[in-house]
């Protein structure tokens, strides 16, 4: 299937999703005002992805930011990655942090208390 | 009262760029000014989340001169940061903005992060993507009670203004 690309932006981050190798990445700042205009057509895709996904998805999230809307839609990306995990398919999120950061830990843990695909914290050392 | 720094402040009609601007010249400022990085994320996420906060309460509908919009972040002599927001927003939504900063208010920290936890896990998207996250995760990482007050001027408008405190 075709990849899915958008570019980040001061507001709205780098969106790599490889659909030929099952890796993904969310990086930059998510701080859009309509953050659901921004991920819809990564919904989209993502629902056509996990009708036949790899075997194993990683979902790699390195944000700096992100704002409350924001959140909304990343718990709609993870509970469609739990499709995949729910038809027998491996799925990780990694979630990464900066090592003093602990809003952006607790954010993590925050997805890890209500999503149900193992999310993986790691360290990024200042 | 400790004399503060103001670091920016705004005050006009919220037009499409001012949260943009605002927000622009809130990043580079603090860049420099704050040495903590973890504080400095903070604040500015916290100032983030309120100015889209005025942007999807704010009563647009509304012709009024006076309709303007506020927002002042400060630094305080203890290296605390403020950040002020004022904002007209529709009188019905009043009894409902109140109640919300109440509860939030009268929980404590764990609290506050169960109800983030299950807003977030329950909540609604709705196109403004809100569903009251917002201002529970501006009371959660303030760490602080949110002070506030609504000013009734009996046209269907009332002015609200949020004080929001970040120690340092």
């Amino acid at each position: 299937m075709e990849n899915f690309f958008l570019e980040g932006s001061t507001k709205t981050p780098e969106l790599k999703f490889n659909g030929d190798t099952g890796s993904f990445l969310i990086e930059g700042r998510s701080i859009p005002e309509n953050s659901i205009e921004y991920y819809k057509p990564l919904f989209e895709w993502l629902d056509a992805y996990v009708q036949a996904p790899k075997q194993k998805t990683v979902l790699e999230v390195k944000l700096e930011y992100f704002n409350t809307s924001s959140s909304k839609c990343l718990v709609e990306i993870f509970r469609k990655l739990e499709k995949a995990q729910a038809h027998g398919y491996d799925v990780q999120i990694n979630w990464f942090y900066e090592e003093d950061d602990e809003d952006m830990q607790e954010s993590g843990e925050d997805f890890q208390e209500i999503i149900d695909v193992p999310i993986v914290m790691n360290v990024i050392q200042g | 009262m400790q004399p503060t720094d103001i670091i920016v402040s705004y005050k006009g009609a919220p037009s499409t760029g001012f949260l943009d601007d605002l927000l622009t010249v809130a990043d580079d400022k603090l860049s420099v000014l704050e040495t903590q990085s973890k504080l400095r994320k903070k604040v500015y996420h916290i100032l983030v989340e309120v100015l889209q906060n005025i942007h999807h309460h704010y009563d647009y509908n509304s012709k009024d001169d006076n309709s303007a919009v506020m927002c002042i972040l400060a630094r305080n002599s203890e290296g605390g940061y403020v950040i002020l927001t004022g904002n007209f927003v529709r009188s019905e939504e009043v009894g409902h903005l109140k109640a919300q900063i109440d509860k939030i208010n009268s929980l404590n920290t764990e609290q506050i992060k169960e109800l983030y936890r299950s807003t977030l896990d329950n909540g609604e998207t709705s196109s403004k993507g809100g569903a009251g996250l917002g201002i529970i995760d501006i009371a959660r990482r303030s760490g602080q009670p949110l002070a506030y007050e609504f000013k009734d001027y009996n046209n269907g408008s009332s002015f609200f203004s949020l004080t929001v405190k970040i120690s340092a």
